[in-house]
């Protein structure tokens, strides 16, 4: 065998190990911390960039009971939005919540994952086929 | 003879050395104090026509009539010999009033002891936001003294003449959430109706850049208050 095609073998491969490695990271960095992002995105100027809420305005996700008494109900809310009066942690709330028909249902999944499992909330996560059933019950499942 | 006039000559070199080098030392070494500006600048628009050469001043704030959160009519007089703050919002806005209102908040806090600081909150969708609508809005905030910090209502022209006044703009818009577009902007207002600062009520580094900026405005007001009463 020639040195020049040791070398160009030995080079071929590298080039092989960076593609993976590359083709790989790819594969994680896209999604990965999607809930956090999402959250940041579209929740964060209402509900604070640590899940504090507002004063009596509008209330904190952020260690809430109201995360886990309504696990049920919460795709739905972020779909749809609400409007009414509502009582977290004790303190009653009266604003308009809008809803986001921009999401996905996976994307709702891993909002409401980030919030069930962060800020001392340390609830049973949704998977997307149960997220998407929940979804079913507004007509908010995009199947997606 | 000859060595001492060298002697002094070298005195003298070093000596204008050691000086430039002191000369330019202050300028290596970074004072933030002294990027400070010891005045605020005077900023707005200028519509009317210059009466003379030398009159470039903008606009004052126009004279205005509004309704706050206790059904009190409050006017420029309200402010007299205070500084104010202004911002643009509605009790039922999704996008930015939360952010915008909670950096409020926290300029409020900052300056709460202070009574010569007032702020002022218009609602730019009077249809809805009712007195009782504000008050609540005011005391879920934590506001408890209305003249403190007023959320005020007036009819929609004289609101977005006022937001283009005060350098926010705002105005309907069908197509965005809630129905409104409008700037998060803060205006800083002096006791002569006169702009002093715009600052972004989103950006938190723009908010504190407000928290420091006031205080020079409060020392100037302080100065012209005891040349006036010498």
């Amino acid at each position: 065998m020639s040195r020049t095609g040791l070398f160009s073998r030995a080079g071929l491969a590298v080039a092989g190990c960076v593609t993976l490695l590359l083709g790989l990271s790819g594969c994680f960095t896209e999604r990965q911390n999607e809930g956090a992002k999402l959250y940041a995105t579209h929740c964060a100027s209402c509900h604070g960039d640590q899940g504090q809420g507002l004063e009596r305005l509008i209330p904190a996700v952020a260690k809430t009971d109201y995360i886990a008494l309504h696990r049920a109900e919460l795709p739905c809310i972020v779909r749809k939005g609400m409007k009414g009066p509502l009582t977290v942690n004790g303190i009653a709330y009266n604003q308009v919540m809008p809803g986001h028909e921009d999401l996905t249902d996976s994307q709702i999944t891993n909002l409401l994952n980030f919030l069930q499992t962060n800020w001392g909330n340390t609830n049973q996560p949704y998977t997307i086929r149960e997220a998407s059933e929940l979804l079913g019950r507004c007509n908010g499942s995009d199947g997606q | 003879m000859n060595t001492s006039f060298l002697r002094s000559a070298g005195h003298l070199l070093l000596a204008s050395v050691l000086f430039s080098a002191t000369a330019a030392l202050p300028a290596c070494t970074t004072n933030p104090e002294a990027d400070k500006p010891e005045r605020l600048s005077i900023i707005g628009i200028k519509h009317s026509a210059p009466r003379t050469p030398a009159d470039t001043l903008p606009d004052p704030v126009p004279s205005f009539r509004l309704t706050n959160q206790e059904g009190k009519t409050i006017t420029n007089q309200t402010f007299a010999g205070k500084v104010y703050i202004t911002d643009f919002f509605f009790a039922t806005c999704p996008s930015i009033c939360p952010k915008m209102q909670s950096e409020m908040l926290r300029v409020y806090k900052q300056f709460e002891g202070n009574p010569n600081v007032l702020f002022l909150s218009h609602t730019i969708d009077p249809a809805h936001d009712s007195i009782p609508v504000l008050r609540d809005y005011a005391e879920r905030l934590g506001i408890k003294d209305a003249s403190r910090w007023h959320f005020a209502t007036a009819p929609h022209d004289t609101v977005f003449a006022l937001a283009h006044a005060y350098m926010a703009s705002a105005q309907v818009d069908k197509k965005v959430a809630g129905g409104f577009a409008h700037s998060g902007a803060f205006a800083l207002i002096d006791s002569h109706r006169r702009i002093r600062g715009v600052y972004d009520g989103m950006e938190k580094s723009e908010v504190d850049r407000l928290i420091q900026e006031l205080p020079l405005l409060l020392k100037e007001e302080q100065e012209e208050q005891k040349v006036a009463t010498r």
